[in-house]
């Protein structure tokens, strides 16, 4: 033990010395042997240079050392981890994305979507340019898919009795009802929602063998009963109709909202836009698109002549084209647009076989019927109109499958009950009372996403997996099947349906991929592929080499080629089913169908789509009461009796009265909604949807399904709406603004620029000579122009094909990691989508023209939203972007504030998750996610165009037009939005800028935006007035 | 009448007037040392590893190329970092039950993966992509220094935006023949000349291109 | 005071020949019957008997309290964002810009008095000059406030400054903020200068005459040695020009230049070329304003009728009269090139909107606060009572926070694509930091009046009429004996 050196004793003597005494005394310290000692224990690693005594210099500088290593570990501050793979992907190169081709099953139809996937972790969602439905394009459902694989609220354990158990266990629990089923009959029941998938087919019918008595139940809330009994009593017997509105030139709507609801609506959209499609000096004709429609719909938007109409006189008016075309009586009384009938009928015999008659999914059986009918009249089946045997394994009136089950259930005939996905305890009709009859059963179990209404009420819980999670096929609208191949294993522990019926059948654990394959195996050895039924997983053939091929050539295009279902020579009878009685005139009609963006309530805890703004009504987070304007003045609403500054984003809350139930809705008045009716969505009002469907203590909209009946599932008569007096009540609506009529802001403002084919022919460059006249043609400028040696990014935006389907919003929100904000802060007006769709009206609030204008960034060339900056956080690029550079703002907002868009967007709080663990794979991780009091925007998606950059000049050659495809592009189902270099004259979107329609919004404000628009051109009968 | 103050006062309220503006200026002075200083960048700071992995044994003692473990850096944005079946080509054969390299067996066998820290870290909103730069002649030793002279790899360039807009601002200055591109060693013969041919050759776009805020930051 | 009244034609007898009808006879800016020794006790006194009036107290608790809600606002704000304000995607600037406007408006009498009236010698100024000095000085330091806090991102405030730093950027230099920050800063140490300057001899005079040491400590070293010799009389006469002919620009350029944050932009309502010398007026006019608001109720309190006479009054309300006919002129420009004159359809509606828009109340009492209420000076009944001087004076004060309101948030939430157009409503938090900006103004004006001589002592002895052989000892006139 070395002496202690006594400091305080030292110090006492060297306290009152000072200069020269004072270091002396030091040196004597550094002499003493007490101080070696202290050194020693201090400094263990100088020892040895101290051995031989210190002056007082080393004293010093090894003071100084000790102090300045201190600094030095200081500032090692904590390192970033990186964990290295242990054994690395063969086909993975770190930072590079792959994509994988797989389907996205909705109603049971696929649409063929690219996944993205950046080192194992799918990011974004893009369309199989090879897949019939989607050509490439997606809507925003298969956008949002993303965020729903991901979701945290997604169920993730086996439950039973809502303790968590295991599968093994569930397995084991199912042996006694299985025991049961084999003994007495029809007491074990099989209940999916709408069934296209070969395998599960297969499986299905595998268990059926096993236990004959078993039954097979099929519901979809968004049901398609009417259009396959509609088609059922056209050609007497179940079949699937496919349209080619590429053959079409005269298309009638019977309330079909074809371009953006049902089965192919993407390709629908895309062949009705190839149709419409002006290109100067190319196009000799439009279609034209008559649509009779009880709801303003996007469909109805993109119509040359729209008719709003209740829905159930829908069906007056098919009878009266009918009998125009000598089908069928004319109804009685007759329609009141007798003028408009006939021209349309005209019209029709005119384009003969060249044209589509369409009815809407809830249009009643009759109407699907009657529009057969007229479509065999004109000789439009066989070639605008195609009939296929069905897409589904086995088609059935669903209403009628789930009513035989709910009696079942209710006499106790059924003993267990197996639902595969759906959640009908919340989406049953409300007659029906399923909870009731469901809790009669002794066994339930039930597979689904999210531990939902109906999981709560059954014993057991398995959690599914997402699409992007596990092995399956589907077919298209066609008939195309894709294989379903995961991205990722099964982040929360799903189970895919095939495993559960593999469990049923008795084959523990069979993996998904295996049923899928060695099914496909069978197929390809020449067992009937679909029906599939004796075949049982024994007798599945080896694979053999060239199947192997052939199952990776699947894999590889996402559709198994030719695999389309081949049009049947059919006809549809034109003995068109007699007319029931109409509505009364006077009854207030309640018109349901499911919501634009959450579907029947399966996405309702998505937040993109919930903040999604409808297509038609830009309500966000919830559903509202549709009326039109004459009928809202009915009930005793007007715009002027709302308070002063609540006129803005709010409306009042009315009770709906129907059939003895009532429903406290929200209002909302919608230009061109036909009188005397009021449509409601269904699909919100979740109460276990998770914590963005159902947040703490309330719901997200209104549950509709307590007023669906069986007999009246579309909505039906009788229905009151009293005002409750109730203050306003705010609404997250982002565009309230929406008439162009020059009363209402102040003249023509020349933001959207229309013009008939007909004026378009006499007149092309119309959009250059609109009422506001000023167009600005010196480009006078006080800065220097740029010169842009290298590219010029540009934008054309096809006004006349887009029908505000709202594709590209989410597109660019999944692509550019957008944060979203909740209802409360959209009411505020801070939503952050980037790219957002104005829609306009014009004309008479009865029935205007709707129009809808998708707007990102302008990218001007001379930009007011540059010079403002005080930091230069917004600047020029060399090749004409208004690049954003987040870690720079500061976020003084003058930018947003001059830019006569407004389509910059502001973090005004803490919008971007940070914490949740769950989405962090989620986000692309070529994008910055920008924090708290930072300004973002549209970039044209900039990591996009460099990494098309970097890899062209890698490869040491040009970018190739169209190398470059921005999401909001890539999204389009009708290639409204085309992208490219404006340098390059053999560019589609140069071309494009020399249309005669390409017009400049604002362009008199003489910033030189880089996004243009073509004007829209509409082609509207000449025989028809007004 | 008294006077308030000692004469000092007046030497005193001279000095704090004029010293003020020094003292201001000092501050100032020392802030600005203090971002460029290793204490901000992390520049020439040596990082813990799990195993004390030495470039310097395998890049000049034993001749290894990059690409040999940083394979994706011709090719992505990310150099890559091997996994450890890479380590074990050769470690299953050579140091086959070394001490020092326990951890990297252990990974292996159990696939627990071995965390290593990071040492060139840029910030979330910078966007840099390895395949451009060495595909346009920019050397490795040109960022990462002399790695087969480090022992412990640490962060030889200070990585701030000033450092990267050097070169980003007359890449002739930098830049060297692709085959060289691998090459710690390599020491230019008359970059004045060379420079200026291999940008044109290498077809390096212009400071226009290189220095707009979207080339790095999105 | 005024114990020993005598008859104005004594003090000057000039008047007395000529017999000219005493309302021409001009008004004195000091009430007669002061000498040197009245003068410098009455005003020093306020500050060194240090007994402040009961109501002086109320009021400084109340703005303390004030103090304290800005403080929360503040913390607040940088903890959740401005997220808690009003403002929203169409408006983006909202009451913080407004407030700096009105206050930066509010900060201009106070430079101008001093510095233009002194170069244009206009005695009357005297008594009010440090008070609006300093009324300028607090007013520039709220509106300091609003421009760092209504950013996003506070924390990188310092990015405003040109410095060199690491990622070799400066600021954008075309950007009419940058131009604020020099214009503000400038403004502010000139004004801070000019004032302080303007004190020197006064704080001598309180050092000498304070008798408890921390007082003639304090004082004395802000005095700096001030002696009052001649020689710091020459100086400080020639310091105070320079600095007087030097801040007289920026009285112009300020307000000029933040008017271009708005003429520099797009908007309809921004967008036009008439609004520096629109803002300056503004300024003028809300300064004065506030100059009255805060002199008619110190003047009651302290009992200064005898050095604020009714003169300074009544001249102060002739400026605002005067500044007032020009701002009501600008708006009704403004009108006619929008709806008349321009013919473009964005400025057309601008003005639509204005008159009839969801903001049109805040438009009419626009018109009411800055058009009919300065009217009331065109009365000499009104100019010469504090009361209508004093309710005049509160309109116009409310009137160019209106006039704000009514550029900024009015031409931000309809402009260009009726698809953008939303409403604008501030928060209990947008009132808060406003309110407690008020406070601090208050705070800072109430420890002004209690610390620091709030009329000039020295300059109004110069007013005192020196009667030929009457000696005035150097003491009274603040100096102190070399030793």
């Amino acid at each position: 033990m070395p002496k202690q050196i006594d400091f305080t004793e030292f110090r006492k003597r060297v306290g009152d010395l000072r200069g020269r005494e004072y270091w002396r005394s030091l040196e004597e310290l550094s002499r003493s042997e007490e101080f070696d000692d202290f050194v020693n224990q201090e400094f263990p690693q100088h020892a040895v240079a101290l051995d031989h005594g210190v002056d007082r210099r080393d004293f010093v500088k090894l003071m100084g050392a000790s102090v300045a290593l201190a600094g030095l570990t200081a500032c090692n501050r904590p390192a970033e981890k990186i964990i290295p793979y242990i054994r690395q992907p063969e086909d993975l190169i770190p930072g590079r994305p792959l994509f994988f081709a797989t389907a996205m099953p909705l109603q049971g139809i696929g649409s063929g979507v690219l996944a993205e996937s950046h080192m194992g972790r799918p990011t974004k969602i893009e369309g199989n340019p090879d897949h019939p439905s989607s050509l490439g394009a997606t809507d925003a459902f298969m956008q949002a898919s993303i965020l729903g694989l991901y979701d945290p609220d997604r169920s993730q354990v086996v439950r039973h009795l809502g303790e968590i158990s295991t599968w093994s266990e569930f397995i084991g629990a199912l042996q006694s009802p299985l025991q049961a089923a084999t003994t007495n009959g029809g007491t074990l029941r099989l209940l999916t929602q709408t069934v296209t998938s070969p395998t599960l087919g297969a499986q299905i019918e595998q268990l059926r063998a096993q236990y004959p008595s078993m039954q097979w139940h099929q519901w979809e809330p968004v049901s398609r009963d009417n259009v396959r009994e509609g088609l059922r009593l056209a050609f007497g017997s179940y079949v699937n109709a496919v349209y080619h509105f590429d053959k079409a030139n005269v298309v009638v709507s019977l309330d079909s909202d074809f371009t953006e609801r049902g089965p192919g609506h993407l390709r629908y959209a895309r062949d009705f836009a190839d149709r419409r499609r002006v290109r100067h000096g190319v196009t000799a004709s439009i279609n034209r698109l008559y649509a009779i429609e009880s709801a303003p719909s996007g469909s109805g938007a993109l119509a040359d002549h729209r008719l709003p109409v209740r829905r159930s006189d829908v069906e007056a008016y098919a009878r009266a084209i009918a009998a125009g075309l000598g089908v069928g009586p004319a109804p009685s009384p007759a329609v009141p647009e007798g003028q408009w009938i006939a021209a349309l009928v005209r019209d029709l015999q005119k384009n003969r076989g060249a044209g589509i008659v369409i009815a809407g999914e809830e249009q009643p059986a009759a109407v699907h019927a009657i529009a057969m009918a007229i479509n065999q009249a004109l000789g439009n089946i066989g070639a605008a109109v195609t009939v296929t045997d069905p897409v589904e394994v086995t088609p059935v009136n669903q209403l009628e499958s789930l009513r035989q089950l709910v009696q079942d259930m209710n006499s106790g005939a059924v003993k267990a009950l197996v639902i595969l996905g759906g959640n009908p305890v919340f989406d049953a009709p409300a007659d029906f009372h399923f909870a009731n009859a469901f809790q009669k059963v002794p066994f339930r179990a039930h597979l689904s996403l999210y531990y939902d209404e109906t999981s709560i009420l059954s014993h057991w819980h398995i959690p599914e997996t997402h699409y992007l999670e596990s092995w399956s096929d589907v077919r298209a609208h066609d008939g195309t099947i894709s294989i379903v191949q995961p991205l990722i294993a099964p982040l929360y522990n799903g189970r895919s349906p095939h495993e559960v019926l593999g469990a049923l059948i008795g084959g523990l654990d069979v993996s998904p991929y295996d049923q899928v394959r060695s099914h496909w195996m069978r197929v390809a050895a020449g067992v009937p592929a679909r029906r599939s039924g004796g075949a049982s997983a024994g007798e599945t053939p080896a694979a053999t080499p060239d199947f192997e091929i052939t199952w990776r050539k699947w894999l590889n295009d996402g559709v198994i080629a030719g695999s389309a279902l081949p049009p049947r020579t059919a006809a549809a009878s034109t003995a068109i089913p007699a007319a029931g009685n109409r509505h009364p005139a006077t009854a207030l009609e309640l018109q349901l169908a499911s919501d634009p963006t959450v579907f029947d309530g399966r996405f309702a805890n998505n937040a993109w789509l919930q903040e999604l703004p409808k297509p038609q009504t830009k309500v966000t987070w919830e559903n509202v009461l549709l009326v039109s304007p004459k009928t809202a003045d009915e009930i005793g609403y007007n715009e002027a009796r709302r308070a002063p500054y609540a006129n803005e984003r709010s409306t009042i809350l009315v009770d709906l009265r129907y059939r003895g139930q009532s429903l406290r809705v929200p209002l909302w008045v919608v230009p061109g909604h036909p009188d005397g009716c009021a449509t409601l969505h269904f699909g919100y009002g979740r109460s276990r949807g998770g914590h963005v469907a159902s947040p703490k203590e309330e719901t997200v909209g209104v549950n509709v399904y307590p007023v669906r009946f069986s007999d009246a599932m579309s909505g039906g008569s009788g229905a009151q709406i009293v005002l409750t007096g109730e203050p306003a009540y705010p609404i997250g609506c982002t565009q309230e603004h929406q008439s162009i009529n020059p009363a209402d802001v102040g003249g023509d403002r020349g933001l959207v620029r229309a013009a008939s084919f007909a004026e378009y022919q006499r007149n092309p460059d119309f959009v250059n000579e609109y009422a506001g006249g000023e167009e600005r043609t010196d480009t006078a400028s006080f800065y220097p122009p740029y010169s842009y040696p290298g590219h010029a990014w540009a934008m054309v935006i096809d006004s006349s094909v887009c029908t505000g389907c709202n594709g590209c919003v989410i597109a660019c929100q999944s692509e550019n990691n957008i944060a979203t904000v909740g209802k409360d802060q959209v009411w505020r007006e801070r939503e952050m989508q980037w790219l957002r769709i104005d829609r306009y009206y014009r004309g008479p609030v009865e029935n205007p023209e709707v129009y809808h204008q998708p707007v990102p960034c302008m990218q001007c060339e001379q930009a007011p939203c540059e010079p403002v900056c005080p930091v230069g956080a917004t600047v020029h690029s060399s090749e004409g972007l208004n690049d954003m550079t987040y870690n720079r703002c500061v976020g003084t907002r003058y930018c947003s504030n001059n830019c006569p868009y407004k389509v910059r967007r502001f973090n005004f709080l803490f919008y971007s998750d940070y914490e949740t663990p769950a989405l962090k794979p989620m986000r692309n991780p070529d994008v910055t996610v920008r924090t708290r009091g930072v300004m973002e925007k549209c970039t044209y998606c900039v990591q996009r165009i460099n990494a098309a950059k970097i890899d062209a000049e890698r490869e040491n050659r040009p970018l190739r037009d169209g190398e470059v495809v921005t999401a909001c592009q890539q999204a389009c189902p009708t290639n409204a939005i085309v992208f490219g270099d404006m340098n390059d004259p053999k560019s589609q979107v140069a071309q494009l800028k020399k249309e005669p329609t390409n017009y400049a919004l604002l362009a008199s404000l003489n910033t030189r935006p880089r996004t243009t628009y073509l004007g829209v051109i509409r082609n509207p009968n000449p025989e028809i007035k007004g | 009448m008294a006077q308030i103050f000692h004469r000092s006062t007046n030497t005193l309220s001279r000095v704090t007037i004029f010293g003020a503006v020094f003292i201001v200026g000092f501050v100032l002075w020392v802030i600005g040392g203090i971002v460029r200083s290793p204490y901000a960048t992390d520049q020439g700071i040596r990082r813990e590893q799990p195993v004390p992995f030495s470039h310097q044994h395998h890049v000049a003692g034993l001749g290894i190329d990059c690409r040999y473990c940083h394979t994706s850096v011709e090719t992505s944005s990310f150099a890559g970092i091997p996994p450890m079946a890479t380590c074990m080509n050769c470690h299953s054969q050579i140091w086959t039950n070394a001490d020092m390299l326990e951890p990297v067996r252990a990974s292996y066998a159990s696939g627990k993966p071995l965390i290593w820290s990071r040492v060139h870290r840029l910030p979330d909103f910078v966007h840099f992509n390895h395949s451009i730069h060495v595909s346009k002649g920019i050397g490795c030793a040109t960022c990462h220094g002399r790695v087969d002279e480090m022992a412990l790899t640490f962060q030889a360039a200070p990585l701030t935006m000033q450092w990267c807009l050097t070169c980003h601002r007359n890449p002739e200055q930098f830049v060297r023949p692709r085959d060289q591109v691998f090459n710690m060693g390599y020491v230019p013969v008359n970059q004045a000349e060379l420079g200026p041919k291999l940008v044109r050759e290498y077809k390096i776009l212009g400071p226009g291109v290189l220095t707009s805020c979207s080339t790095c930051h999105y | 005071m005024a114990q020993q009244q005598e008859p104005v034609h004594e003090v000057r007898p000039a008047t007395q020949e000529m017999k000219i009808p005493a309302r021409f006879i001009p008004q004195p800016v000091l009430e007669p019957g002061h000498t040197y020794a009245s003068v410098t006790d009455h005003i020093s006194s306020i500050v060194l008997r240090g007994k402040m009036p009961v109501i002086w107290t109320i009021g400084f608790t109340i703005s303390v309290f004030l103090v304290l809600v800005l403080t929360a606002a503040i913390a607040k704000l940088l903890f959740v964002g401005t997220g808690i304000w009003g403002i929203n995607h169409p408006v983006g600037w909202g009451f913080a810009i407004i407030n700096f406007v009105w206050w930066i408006g509010i900060g201009h009498a106070g430079t101008l008095i001093s510095a233009i009236l002194l170069l244009l010698r206009q005695q009357w100024r005297t008594s009010i000059n440090r008070f609006a000095e300093a009324m300028t000085l607090f007013a520039v330091a709220a509106a300091g406030i609003f421009p760092l806090l209504h950013v996003g991102r506070p924390w990188y405030a310092y990015w405003f400054f040109p410095y060199p730093n690491t990622m070799t950027l400066w600021p954008q230099f075309r950007s009419p903020l940058m131009w604020d920050v020099f214009a503000v800063s400038t403004y502010a140490t000139v004004s801070f200068l000019f004032w302080y300057t303007g004190l020197i001899p006064d704080l001598a005079t309180l050092r000498d005459r304070s008798n408890n040491f921390f007082g003639k400590k304090i004082y004395g070293m802000l005095a700096m040695g001030w002696r009052g010799s001649a020689k710091h009389w020459y100086r400080y006469e020639t310091a105070y020009l320079l600095l007087a002919g030097l801040s007289t620009p920026l009285v112009l350029s300020v307000h000029s230049v933040v008017s271009f944050d708005f003429a520099v932009a797009l908007e309809p309502g921004w967008h036009s070329t008439f609004f520096p010398p629109y803002f300056v007026a503004g300024a003028l006019y809300a300064g004065f304003a506030m100059v009255l608001t805060l002199a008619i109720p110190a003047r009651k309190i302290f009992r200064l009728e005898d050095f604020i006479t009714m003169k300074h009054l009544e001249n102060m309300g002739k400026i605002m009269l005067a500044s007032g006919l020009v701002v009501f002129y600008a708006y009704v420009m403004e009108f006619f090139f929008g709806t008349f004159y321009s013919g473009n359809v964005f400025e057309h509606y601008m003005e639509h909107n204005r008159i009839f828009g969801p903001y049109s109340k805040m438009f009419w009492a626009l018109i009411i606060c800055n058009g009919l209420a300065p009217q009331l000076m065109w009365i000499r009944r009104c100019r010469t009572s504090t009361v209508w001087l004093f309710i005049a004076a509160m309109f116009s004060s409310v009137g160019m926070w209106l006039e704000r309101f009514v550029i900024i948030p009015t031409s931000l939430s309809r402009d260009f694509l009726p698809s953008s157009w939303g409403m604008y409503h501030g928060t209990v938090w947008d009132w808060a930091l406003y309110i407690g900006t008020i406070g601090l103004f208050l705070f800072l004006l109430f420890l002004f009046l209690r610390f620091l001589p709030m009329i000039s002592i020295f300059e109004m002895r110069t007013l005192v009429p020196a009667s030929p052989g009457q000696a005035v000892p150097a003491e009274q006139l603040g100096g102190s004996p070399k030793e």
